[in-house]
């Protein structure tokens, strides 16, 4: 039954309703077939055949589409070739091969387990990152789809369609690949497209069959449906396709408005037919997706740097470890008869020093190769992948409606995330939810609803807590109060900006307590609702202001089966917020036929509704050019009225001279609405004379039926003569939806220092709109708003030229007044559509445009395409060097998350191709404040610090190698056992490192978030400059000097312990790696700010385990050598063993030591001191301190919300200031009157 | 260590058993995940730093102090013999004169400093004798010296590993270059007896010099390397040969000798009789004679009681001038106005 009535509204023939630019109901195709020739136009599609498509030559791929890196066969030789494109691999590899030769002064395994480990561990997390990728790439193939088999449909999957398929695709699925579109449910054969996920556009766009395909509606017809379709090769090209369509032995020419994209989703449409004609990596989306690029951290790319000079000083000591060697083999050998220098090989051939020098050589780099060390990758990618697990189980990123936490889904990015300086962020879905609300109206110069839009709020109680904390706390921006400010003045602007919207907030949500939320309608009057307006004194232009909202419009009414009510379906969702208002008003609209609108009128709840009937003369229908949208109506008195609705400029300047009676006071709402960050149209109306609207119908028809290229000109002209000499009757403010959080997000972030883009592919009005709710935009900043000018004009060929320069020239005049700019306070947005980008992005031009850009306070980029977004971020990351983040959920957005530093896909209903493409997904915007702020902070600091100190503790260990080489003749012994060294990285100082790395937190997360300014930590790169790398450097080589000469003194040759033994290698070599597990142990307990009961293990365990080791070790003479009960017979009982550990490791710890607390006591950073704020609780203690330091502690921003407020405080100051002087002089001018 | 066990609150209310489990994908909640275990934060407050450092002063210059004591009160008495063992006339050859067969006795005198206390610790001491080069100290096998069956394991003791096909036990250029030295003591014509039983590790002996292991083919060669070894006793019972195989860390060592087991008085004179035999002629090595009693801490040296005095000094010195910095310029802890966007306001 129902699906009945569906059909019949299916039924419908849009093309009645629509008088223009979306299709040409009437008119004959203008063009004939296409000829196809020649290279790349090469496709042939059997329609209905897809058995002519498994051979050669139509033989095209299937719709399995993968985006996975490596497969089976390619994995092993592909991940191998990646992890050996790391120079530091390399190196190692070749160290490992080397040990296999006589050259090595260690064991083989000791050289290529660690290696094999290394490699085997990358590779295994590469291999799982691509098997989730796998997994989600099966998931989308594995979708079902109704395919036409032999005149039934059947489920299939996605996977296995083939070119040349007949799907049947209904409401709300995805395509499932490039479709030629045969019919729909409608008669003329449109539907409606929505592609954000393509183009980021939300606007549904309307797609039109051929007329010859449009009968072909129904399942039986395609039992013996054939045809072949000949067009153009698959390329990436979303917004053209030519092809022929041979039909019945006629051939008809397509184009891009019958081609259904992949992964575009049918809308407003029950139904559609179409024809497959590129499947999987042919379709226009996946032409369209670039392997994802494998991105390396600007830490580890520094890192790199280190590592090279590491090299060079590792190539340097092992150069003057071989010369020296060469030297002593050359004068020294010959003499030393005990090693019987007349029998040697090459390698100690004092005939041919030179060549045991080379020799020597190799075996110096592999010895003091612990200067680099290999577990240093290993650590990385362990603490790496530790800290993605903690991303994807915050549960504070966890979001409880779609049920998806966090994702890390590449681990070698995340202290990125801790140095972002921009982020570039998709609007549609990344920052709205894509809801309209209907929140605010103006009629007939009155404003009408008191709810707030989210901005407002939380600005509104943002003032609030500033202006309850007293003045004189607040210094900064309070200052010119004390000075000036009486109680009264505070309180007057408390009543005027905080206490009204506060209290009306309030309402609004005792209100919405009462009533269920209605999606798209959170307008709040008494006055209005509930028939109240009837008792306003303008109630007859209220009633016409309802009748525009519910007739003024192109939505399809359906019953709701749960409720009973109706369901709009609407073109843009503030129309469906429109139609909505309407039926909450008491104009239900219920029905829609060819010619008429249906509309329940309930002037009050307790009376009967009364169904009117309207009939639709015409409907000038809405395009970003017009900006407007009418329609001519019939009311059921014979009435003919012109009703529109339009951006306010444009409605604006087409009022009629007595129509303007509200025009001023509805400007100054449409500037606060603006202002509130909401939508706004203005509505119109003109009455129509039978005679008058005659006339005009007849030139409407005339133009509509005209043939040729001009006619969609003619019919905008004609529609223009109508909509003239209107009479204004109010305004709208629809809210768009932000996502929760949003703005607070945004604010913290610039408070955090980050500055924030937005690159949309929406229209500018929309885009100024959400600047606006975002904060990012507000009133008094200084818009400059790069645009191309008319070209109309100019002749084609210098259109280019002149277009350059006047660009040019906006981009000169911009920066200029910038550079004249005087008031510190003053802040500008920089607005630039996508078409003027694409001139501005080149090269000659892209440079002046990033500087301007760069000290705007903010910027928005509509229009763009998804190639622009990427050209955008790459502009913004090689321009200025720094960190750029993108976020997006669309496919549209894919580029720019591949093209940034990092990439965050918002993994929210909408398809999957953005989070596929990210290197971070989570499921709202607002998570972004904590992924980057506490996460990002924290690894950051990790990392930075862990890497640090591994070339501490390496150098530190390293160099005392090559010490002792100077007393060995340079041969290469070292005078530690093989196994120490081996477990030196693996085991006895690896685990504190990782628990620095995982565990380590200098502030808690409560304290990140409530003071972003720490984030700039990061961007500024205070814990990984060379200033500390160099540090940490010298600590080691003052360490391994100490650590060496320290032991050599002690045991020089004397006896060392009571016995009167003397020590031997072996015993200087355990105490001298004795002292360094301490020392660097100890070190890193310095370094640590966090201990848990883990860090406590591993530090301490780690020295244990040295202990236990050397007792394990000795126990079995058969391995140990020399180390043979070295610890129980030998060191434990000598006290200077134990004495030379004490004082190693103090006299190493001590500069560190010394230089931190000198440090923390005369300039301490800002962690510092908020670490010893909450050590001795004084956060508790003085909570307003507290909350006082963390509303200061942010970066100089010019937007967020409280950017904005501080904008507000110093307007309302000045015009309290202004007030108080005019006060003043009205009492001088008052009191010589009085005196009298 | 001033420490503060804090921890965080959870402050999910995910905790809450009665909370519905929706979605299988919600993380689950622990403190480790949410990183959020009870932690000590320790933080270097002015006071726990100074405490610090006068601490370790406070323990090191004692330390240092007793070190210093027990090095001094050692006794020790070198005697470098190496060119005082050459008839004068030979002098001019002295690698020559190592290498005749002419007698190499040489008999000495060298008086008692300072009284010395039983056990004296008979040492000789090489210089310039890189003991610790690579070539040198591979070249050993000890499987061979453990293991009877294992002697003909002699791979990794080139070039010193066979002689005419058959192994040579001990194996390797260490044992070849046994030194050869000997040295015998008497008072005024008593014979000093020097005791050379346990001079070497008990675990050497035990474990790693076999009881069943004699010396064989050892220094039959055509090169002669130093000492002969008795091919009668087992390897474990030749503990010259079992400590010189303990390599020296550095090219100036000392080895074991014997032990003197009597008290020596002071300005008593020993006679000394050396067999001047190893050449360390061919490097211009030294050689010594020592005679040392030990402490707790074992022979002579200074180093460790000045190195831990200084150490303990420089953290004394820390310590003040911290005391200083805090006189002079307090810093209130936790004072927010030390925080950066306090510090500069030029930054607003």
């Amino acid at each position: 039954m129902t699906r009945e009535e569906g059909r019949g509204r299916g039924r419908l023939r849009l093309s009645k309703l629509y008088s223009f630019s979306c299709f040409h109901p009437d008119v004959l195709q203008p063009e004939g077939p296409i000829s196809l020739q020649g290279p790349g136009f090469s496709r042939v599609v059997y329609c209905n055949q897809p058995r002519l498509h498994k051979k050669k030559p139509s033989k095209y791929p299937s719709n399995y589409i993968s985006t996975t890196k490596y497969n089976i066969i390619t994995f092993l030789p592909k991940a191998l070739f990646e992890q050996f494109r790391r120079v530091a691999n390399v190196y190692f590899l070749l160290t490992a091969i080397l040990s296999l030769t006589p050259v090595t002064p260690f064991s083989p395994v000791s050289m290529i387990a660690p290696l094999a480990f290394v490699v085997g561990l990358s590779m295994a997390k590469e291999a799982l990152e691509d098997w989730r990728r796998f997994i989600q790439d099966m998931k989308v193939n594995n979708r079902k789809v109704n395919v036409h088999q032999g005149g039934v449909f059947g489920f299939q999957t996605w996977q296995k369609l083939r070119v040349g398929d007949i799907v049947k695709v209904e409401k709300d699925q995805f395509f499932p690949a490039d479709l030629l579109l045969l019919s729909s449910s409608y008669d003329d054969g449109i539907c409606y497209v929505e592609t954000m996920n393509l183009d980021g556009e939300t606007n549904l766009k309307v797609k039109r069959s051929l007329e010859v395909t449009m009968s072909l509606n129904d399942d039986i017809s395609f039992r013996d449906f054939a045809g072949t379709i000949r067009c153009e090769d698959p390329n990436p090209n979303l917004y053209s396709f030519v092809g022929n369509l041979e039909y019945d032995h006629e051939v008809y020419a397509l184009d891009p408005s019958q081609v259904l994209l992949r992964d575009s989703k049918l809308r407003n449409t029950a139904y559609i037919y179409g024809v497959v004609v590129f499947t999987g990596p042919d379709s226009k989306v996946m032409q369209n997706s670039t392997q994802s690029p494998s991105k390396r951290s600007t830490i580890e790319k520094k890192m790199d740097y280190v590592i090279y000079f590491l090299f060079s000083f590792l190539v340097l000591i092992s150069l003057i470890s071989s010369t020296g060697f060469a030297v002593k083999i050359k004068y020294g050998m010959p003499e030393w008869w005990y090693m019987e220098p007349n029998d040697t090989s090459d390698f100690y051939n004092p005939s041919k020093s030179a060549l045991s020098g080379i020799y020597h050589l190799v075996t110096a780099l592999i010895l003091y190769g612990y200067l680099i060390p290999i577990s240093l990758y290993v650590s990385i990618e362990v603490v790496k992948v530790l800290q993605a697990s903690f991303i994807n189980k915050d549960l504070h990123m966890y979001d409880e409606e779609t049920g998806n936490p966090a994702q890390a889904r590449t681990s070698n990015l995340n202290e990125e995330l801790g140095q972002v300086d921009t982020i570039l962020s998709d609007k549609t879905g990344t920052l709205t939810c894509n809801q309209m609300d209907f929140l605010k109206c103006s009629i007939a110069g009155v404003a009408y609803g008191v709810g707030s839009s989210e901005v407002e709020i939380a600005a509104a109680e943002q003032m609030a807590f500033d202006l309850s904390t007293p003045c004189t706390q607040n210094n900064r921006m309070r200052n010119s109060w004390e000075n000036g400010g009486s109680d009264s003045e505070v309180s007057e602007i408390e009543m005027e900006t905080i206490v009204t919207p506060r209290n009306q907030n309030e309402q609004r949500r005792d209100e919405n307590e009462q009533r269920p939320v209605i999606k798209g309608f959170s307008f709040v009057d008494r006055r209005l609702m509930e028939g109240n307006w009837l008792k306003e004194p303008k109630a007859d232009t209220i009633m016409l202001f309802f009748r525009i909202l519910a007739l003024c419009q192109t939505a399809i009414a359906e019953v709701n089966e749960e409720t009973g009510g109706f369901n709009y379906e609407a073109e843009s969702p503030d129309e469906g917020a429109f139609v909505v208002a309407a039926r909450e008003f008491g104009f239900e609209f219920y029905k829609r036929t060819q010619s008429s609108v249906f509309i329940r009128e309930r002037y009050l709840s307790s009376r009967q509704p009364i169904e009117r009937e309207f009939k639709i003369l015409n409907i000038l229908e809405f395009s970003s050019k017009r900006k407007r949208m009418s329609v001519i109506v019939r009311d059921e008195e014979g009435q003919v009225f012109l009703l529109c609705k339009g951006a306010d400029s444009i409605v604006f300047e087409r009022l009629s001279k007595n129509g303007r009676i509200y025009e001023a006071v509805t400007t100054k709402h449409l500037n606060e609405y603006g202002e509130a960050g909401l939508r706004t149209l203005a509505l119109a109306y003109k009455k129509l004379e039978e005679s008058e609207y005659l006339a005009w119908n007849n030139e409407f028809q005339k133009a509509k039926t005209t043939i040729g290229a001009d006619r969609d000109g003619m019919l905008e002209r004609v529609a223009d003569m109508m909509e003239k000499d209107l009479i204004l009757v109010g305004a709208t403010a629809v809210e768009d939806k932000l996502q929760k959080g949003v703005p607070q997000c945004i604010d913290k972030l610039a408070q955090a220092g980050l500055k924030i883009w937005v690159l949309t592919g929406d229209k500018m009005e929309t885009a100024i709109n959400i600047g606006y709710a975002c904060s990012l935009l507000r009133q008094g900043m200084k818009r400059i708003c790069i645009t191309t000018m008319n070209t109309d004009m100019t002749p084609a060929q210098d259109v280019k030229t002149v277009v350059i320069e006047n660009i040019l020239m906006q981009l000169t005049n911009a920066s200029q007044m910038i550079k004249l700019e005087k008031d510190p306070h003053a802040a500008f947005a920089l607005i630039i559509d996508g078409k003027t980008l694409s001139h501005a992005l080149e090269p000659e031009m892209k440079h002046q445009f990033l500087n301007l850009a760069v000290i705007c306070s903010s910027v928005i980029c509509c229009r763009v395409s998804p190639k622009q977004k990427a050209m955008v971020t790459r502009l913004v990351k090689e321009g200025t060097g720094k960190t750029t983040l993108a976020i997006g959920d669309g496919a549209n957005d894919v580029g720019m998350i591949q093209e940034a530093d990092i990439g965050v896909g918002i993994s929210g209903v909408e398809g999957m191709q953005a989070v596929m493409a990210s290197d971070f997904s989570i499921s709202q915007f607002q998570f972004l404040e904590r992924l980057l702020v506490v996460h990002g902070h924290w690894c950051y600091k990790r990392i930075s610090q862990m890497i640090c100190y591994f070339f501490y503790k390496n150098i530190a260990f390293g160099l005392t190698l090559f010490y002792f080489e100077a007393f060995t003749g340079f041969s290469g012994q070292s005078v530690y056992d093989d196994w120490y060294m081996l477990l030196f990285n693996v085991i006895l100082t690896s685990l504190p490192v990782i628990s620095l790395g995982v565990f380590e937190q200098d502030v808690s997360s409560e304290v990140c978030l409530q003071f972003p300014a720490l984030y700039q930590q990061g961007p500024t790169n205070v814990f990984f400059d060379w200033y500390r790398i160099l540090g940490w450097m010298g600590n080691g080589l003052y360490s391994s000097l100490i650590i060496f000469f320290l032991n050599i003194g002690i045991f020089y040759d004397q006896a060392f312990r009571r016995g009167g033994q003397t020590a031997d290698m072996a015993a200087v070599g355990a105490t001298m790696f004795t002292c360094i597990i301490w020392t660097v142990n100890c070190q890193i307990a310095l370094t640590m700010s966090h201990f848990t009961w883990i860090q406590h293990v591993f530090v301490w365990g780690s020295i244990a385990t040295w202990y236990v080791f050397l007792l394990i070790y000795g126990m079995f003479s058969k391995y140990s050598g020399n180390a043979y009960k070295i610890l129980v017979e030998a060191l434990a009982p000598a006290p200077i063993y134990w004495l030379a550990t004490l004082l190693v490791m103090v006299a190493c710890n001590l500069p560190y030591l010394a230089h931190v607390s000198f440090q923390r006591a005369i300039s301490p950073m800002d962690h510092h001191v908020i670490q010893e704020i909450k050590y001795y609780k004084k956060d508790v203690e003085d909570q307003h301190m507290w909350t006082r330091e963390s509303s200061k502690a942010r970066q100089e921003t010019k937007i967020g919300f409280t950017a904005r407020v501080d904008a507000k405080i110093r307007h309302l100051r000045a015009r309290l200031q202004k007030k108080q002087s005019s006060f003043i002089t009205q009492q001088n001018v008052q009191s010589p009157a009085r005196s009298h | 260590m001033n420490t503060e066990m804090a921890s965080s609150s959870g402050g999910t209310g995910s905790t809450d058993p009665s909370a519905p489990r929706r979605h299988s994908k919600r993380p689950k909640y622990s403190r480790f995940t949410q990183q959020e275990l009870p932690a000590c934060k320790p933080i270097l407050t002015p006071q726990w730093v100074i405490s610090a450092f006068t601490l370790i002063s406070f323990i090191f210059i004692p330390i240092g102090v007793a070190s210093l004591l027990a090095s001094r009160n050692v006794v020790e008495i070198v005697y470098r013999y190496e060119t005082d063992c050459i008839p004068i006339n030979l002098r001019g050859d002295k690698v020559g004169y190592i290498q005749s067969t002419l007698d190499k006795n040489c008999i000495k005198m060298i008086t008692v400093p300072k009284r010395m206390k039983h056990p004296i610790y008979v040492y000789y001491q090489l210089d310039n004798f890189y003991q610790n080069h690579r070539r040198y100290v591979k070249s050993r096998s000890d499987t061979q010296l453990r293991d009877k069956k294992k002697e003909n394991d002699t791979s990794s003791c080139e070039p010193e590993e066979s002689n005419g096909g058959s192994p040579i036990v001990p194996c390797g250029l260490v044992a070849w270059s046994l030194f050869n030295d000997t040295y015998s003591f008497s008072i005024k014509n008593e014979p000093l007896a020097v005791n050379k039983n346990d001079i070497s590790w008990k675990s050497d002996r035990d474990s790693k010099f076999g009881k069943d292991v004699f010396p064989k083919n050892f220094q039959n060669g055509t090169l002669k390397g130093g000492a002969t070894l008795n091919e009668s006793i087992p390897l474990s019972k030749q503990e010259d040969l079992i400590v010189w195989m303990r390599t020296a860390a550095l090219p100036t060592f000392r080895k074991l000798y014997g032990r003197i087991e009597v008290d020596l008085q002071a300005n008593e004179v020993i006679n000394v009789t050396l067999e001047n035999n190893y050449n360390t002629y061919s490097f211009n090595g030294k050689k010594k004679l020592v005679l040392s009693t030990t402490s707790w801490l074992g022979g002579k040296n200074d180093f460790l009681g000045i190195a831990y005095l200084t150490v303990g000094g420089l953290c004394f010195f820390l310590a003040l001038s911290f005391t200083v910095v805090y006189l002079v310029k307090p810093r209130k802890l936790g004072d927010p106005s030390y925080l950066s966007w306090n510090r500069n306001p030029a930054g607003h």
